[in-house]
């Protein structure tokens, strides 16, 4: 058996038998104290269960019999007489004997117990004369018993070796330098603890303060006494952190036994390597961790390895390895599950995403494998091909990042086709006391855990030359690499308080993941010992911040999460940067970023498109593109697919064997729309930042640092399909209020109605639609963006149902956000609807549907 | 209320011991753009002086940043940002009052804080229709008093952006 359970049987055990001896002293005294009886009764009852869980037959067999006894007493069916209550006292002496060698030896002594079980059953069976009263509960307890016969009959009968054990008792009890465990362990509750680290984290705070102020003054008479506080407070902290930390091992105790399991039910040859058992964890953090993780290890078991046959056929060892890795990275804890199986199969995420609805087509082509992988901790989503008895039964990774989001802890999911899956956790220290180092930047202290921290480089001011830039992005070359600079205070959007200054640079060197990076600050400090609190809960969300700290001189600063960091980075903010610096106080720039698709158009044009937009990528071999009359056509699909150049004056170049072409659809039809070359996709906040007059040009936007003209895809959809415009006359002249912020979609979602033969009205704000509405004007619809200034589209919608009551025209939300919570947030505001950005087709179904419903409620009214 | 008929104390002593236990119609009320706000006593931990507090760059505007209460980490919320009014002129400084709400504590930053008002006897009207939107979900109603009006502030909403 599990040496820690049995250990833990153990304390529990001494503990409560130690209180038995005197409450069964004081039902000697009042015999009729029911509630004592029933106390008694529990105590050796745990006793019993934990035996016939943990298998100590002789041990189980005695509590047993004792519980029996008990139990009639505790029915009143068996008086307390000092007879019984000596026999009961002979089976707790002879219980804890058991246990004392239990403790010793590590194994469960043989003691033959037969006779004091018979008299202990003796009297329990004489109880059934008295108890004529009460014949019911009788019919219970021998059936009850039945199993347990066998259980006192086989010891028994085994253990041929008479009372020889309990001779071994003073021996062993006679060692006093050995402690029992009942000794060296006590109960203590965690709430003590938590104070416990709270009042320590108190002192060590206290403890800085003092520090500083005879720092540099070895004449105080303050400074020895501190020192020794200092020493005692170090000592302490460790201490109070130790009773709160268990290795993680205790968590997989249960693992191997699952993997075991599972490896039989399915057939599979499974390997569970464990690695780290030894890294310490709060205890806190241990417990809401076990579940997850049990679940990841069962997942990559059952969904992630393949079966022995499909692994053979693959040319994969037979037994499928399932590797799970603790280790401590700058101030949290990372554990990875990891498996040689399958990987994941992102086309098949992808599909049955878009059939459960977590996502839409459109949205679905843009995204990258990554990205689709990660889908499976969407709420509802199993990739399972049928629901196994094993892995749940959908419920599944979304509970995981739940659970794991819930302690502040992040899941991260990476696959390779053919190779295997990782899932990687980090959780945090949120109850920590960590060294960082204290840096400023912008005219701001911030601490940068010590763990995250490789070195400290100091580039000197006549040396500020070997900083290099490519592409205004800046690198220094630190001996054999190129390290990638940040500075610190753009990351943060401070002002530099140094610019233009030729000063020395200093740059922090830190390790996030498998990356190293430079972070730009203007002042090094000291190390400090600080206690990690947690953020609040309105900064939680801020990727860059992992705690905040009081330092020495109480000033609170924020701990920097190294890892957020070079997230944001990483997702091209640099780029962002650039543009915030060129003071445009645009808001857009700071919200929503829009998937762009850019594409060189010919004449040395770049171009880009929302991806959303795009209903897929194709590429045509140039003979296969036909001319009828005027037009360019495909055949596709059992289909024509018109095509049409960007440039009309231009003309496809002849060299080029294969034809790139941007599909767009709308409704049943679709266009295609002739590029000379797809050149990237970029994720960036999409402002344009001048209209065009251009046909088929909204305008020109910033993209990746060029000027970038943004297509209109709806113009070139109508002059694909001629027949487009005979549709206006079938719309009713419906008045449409659309309310977004952004130029870019108030113009698209526009165009998009206007083509459709709806009367629009545009406000650029919330607070513009309501001073329109106040004014009189009428609308058969109103289409809002959610996330805008001043007003959002949460408080308009609120504002409008309190307001028109009567006349109320139904709304629809249309956001770029996304959440789960967000339709019902929406419908709760007063949205009829809530649609994503920007799904053409399924935006004037719901516009047309809602227009028309309202028309008849209109004449029935 | 059964205190009052236990005392033998003249009626006006028994009063304001009623008036202390009777939390529910007692507000702290404080000024915000010359507009008299109030939010109930019980939700209040303290009321501070100016502070220094620490900007939390990358943080929603609304948050001012966090400051030290005797270990504590109070979150600021900058009360004008909050119901879009303009920053405070010059060199003005602002008060604290500090809520505790879900375990965590938050400073309101206020321009001045003024008595904890007795409604009791008073009925909480709803808001005004006319009330600004973004005004209305953090409003639980308006006390009229003597001479003004008292916006009484629903935290739970406030504290929720």
């Amino acid at each position: 058996m599990d040496e820690e359970i049995l250990q833990e049987f153990l304390a529990e055990s001494m503990e409560n038998l130690s209180q038995l001896d005197n409450e069964i002293v004081i039902l000697e005294k009042r015999p009729d104290d029911d509630d004592l009886i029933a106390s008694i009764f529990r105590t050796i009852h745990t006793i019993k269960g934990t035996c016939g869980f943990i298998g100590l037959t002789g041990l189980g067999s005695v509590a047993h019999a004792t519980e029996n006894v008990l139990g009639r007493m505790r029915d009143h069916e068996l008086r307390v007489t000092p007879t019984s209550i000596s026999l009961i006292l002979e089976g707790v002496d002879e219980i804890k004997e058991l246990l004392h060698g239990l403790e010793t030896t590590g194994q469960e002594p043989v003691h033959d117990n037969s006779q004091l079980i018979a008299r202990l059953d003796e009297l329990m069976q004489s109880a059934d004369g008295d108890a004529g009263d009460v014949p019911a509960e009788i019919s219970e307890a021998p059936v009850e018993a039945t199993p347990v016969a066998e259980l006192i009959t086989s010891p028994a009968v085994e253990d041929s070796k008479p009372v020889a054990a309990p001779t071994n008792m003073p021996e062993e009890a006679a060692d006093p330098s050995k402690k029992s465990i009942s000794d060296l362990s006590i109960r203590v509750n965690v709430d003590v603890l938590d104070s416990l680290m709270n009042l320590v984290g108190e002192l060590v705070l206290t403890r800085n303060q003092l520090v500083q102020m005879v720092r540099g003054d070895d004449e105080s008479i303050f400074a020895a006494p501190i020192l020794h506080l200092n020493r005692v407070t170090t000592d302490l902290q460790e201490g109070v952190m130790k009773t709160r930390m268990q290795p993680i091992g205790n968590a997989w105790g249960k693992l191997p036994r699952l993997v075991r399991d599972l490896a039989q039910q399915t057939g599979k040859l499974i390997e569970l390597d464990m690695r780290g058992a030894e890294t310490e964890l709060d205890r806190t953090v241990l417990d809401a961790i076990k579940d997850p993780l049990t679940h990841m290890v069962r997942n990559s078991a059952d969904h992630g390895l393949e079966s022995t046959a499909d692994r053979r056929a693959a040319g994969k060892p037979e037994t499928g390895l399932v590797r799970l890795n603790a280790f401590h990275e700058g101030g949290h804890v990372i554990i990875c599950v990891d498996d040689d199986g399958a990987g994941i199969n992102a086309e098949r995420v992808r599909q049955k995403a878009v059939e459960n609805g977590i996502l839409t087509d459109a949205t679905a082509a843009g995204m990258s494998e990554k990205d689709l992988v990660n889908l499976v901790f969407a709420p509802g989503f199993s990739t399972a091909k049928e629901i196994s008895s094993v892995s749940g039964r959908g419920v599944g990774m979304d509970v995981v990042k739940t659970q794991i989001e819930r302690i502040g802890g992040t899941v991260d999911l990476t696959s390779r086709r053919g190779i295997g899956t990782e899932v990687r956790i980090k959780i945090p220290l949120t109850l920590a006391i960590i060294s960082a180092l204290v840096v400023e930047s912008g005219g701001y202290s911030f601490a940068i855990p010590q763990l995250t921290i490789v070195e400290l480089v100091r580039v000197a001011a006549e040396d500020r030359h070997k900083i290099e830039t490519i592409n205004r992005n800046e690198v220094y070359r630190l001996r054999d690499r190129l390290l990638p600079l940040i500075h610190l205070d753009r990351e943060l959007e401070l002002d530099d308080e140094h610019a233009g200054e030729e000063r020395d640079v200093n740059i922090v060197v830190v390790q996030a993941g498998d990356e190293q990076f430079g972070l730009i600050v203007s002042e090094v400090f000291d190390t400090e010992e600080i206690v990690v609190k947690p953020v609040g809960h309105l900064l939680k969300d801020i990727a860059i911040y992992q705690g905040t700290t009081i330092l020495g001189d109480g000033r609170v600063i924020m701990i920097l999460d190294v890892a957020g960091i070079a997230a944001q980075f990483d997702g091209g903010a640099i780029a962002t940067e650039t543009e915030c610096q060129r003071g445009d106080a645009d808001h857009e720039l700071a919200g929503n970023t829009t998937t762009m698709l850019v594409f060189d158009a010919g004449g040395e044009s770049t171009m880009a498109v929302p991806l959303s937009l795009v209903s897929r990528l194709e590429e045509f071999p140039t003979e296969t593109i036909e001319r009828t009359g005027e037009r360019m056509v495909v055949q596709y699909r059992d289909n024509l697919l018109p095509l049409l150049p960007i440039d009309p004056t231009s003309s496809t170049d002849a060299n080029d064997q294969i034809q790139p072409v941007v599909v767009f659809s709308e409704g049943d039809r679709s266009m295609g729309l002739v590029v000379k070359e797809i050149l990237d996709i970029r994720e960036e906040p999409l402002v344009i930042r001048m209209p065009s007059s251009r046909p088929g040009v909204l305008g020109t936007a910033i993209i990746n640092n060029k000027a970038t003209d943004v297509i209109d895809a709806q113009y070139y959809v109508e002059m694909a399909d001629p027949d487009w415009f005979q549709k206006k006359s079938q719309s009713a002249d419906e008045r449409v209020l659309v309310i977004d912020d952004s130029v870019f979609f108030r113009q698209l979602v526009t165009t998009t109605l206007e083509t459709a033969g709806y009367q629009v009205r545009v406000c650029n704000s919330a607070v513009d639609a309501v001073e329109a509405i106040e004014n009189g004007e009428h609308f058969d619809l109103i289409i809002s963006d959610i996330e805008m200034p001043m007003m959002d589209g949460y408080e308009f919608a609120q504002w409008y149902e309190q307001r028109c009551d009567d006349t109320r025209a139904p709304l629809i939300a249309l956001t770029s956000l996304s959440g789960a919570d967000l339709e019902s947030r929406a419908q709760q505001a007063g949205f009829a609807r809530c649609l994503t950005k920007l799904n053409t087709q399924q935006f004037l179904s719901c516009v047309q549907e809602l227009c028309h419903q309202r028309g008849r409620q209109g004449a029935s009214a | 209320m059964s205190q009052s008929a236990t005392l033998t104390a003249p009626s006006g002593r028994a009063d304001s011991i009623n008036d202390q236990l009777d939390y529910l119609n007692q507000f702290v009320s404080f000024s915000v753009d010359g507009q008299l706000l109030g939010v109930p006593v019980n939700s209040v931990q303290e009321v501070l002086n100016p502070q220094s507090i620490t900007r939390t760059p990358k943080a929603k505007p609304e948050i001012a940043g966090l400051l030290n209460l005797r270990g504590q980490i109070v979150t600021a919320i900058d009360l004008r940002k909050r119901l879009k009014l303009p920053a405070l002129k010059g060199d003005q400084q602002s008060m604290n009052v500090v809520v505790r709400f879900n375990d965590e504590s938050y400073s309101l930053l206020v321009d001045e804080v003024g008595e904890v008002i007795n409604v009791s006897g008073e009925t909480l009207q709803p808001p005004p229709r006319n009330l600004d939107a973004h005004w209305k979900p953090i409003t639980s109603g308006v006390y009229r008093l003597q001479h003004r009006l008292i916006v009484i502030i629903n935290v739970t909403n406030l504290l929720d952006f």
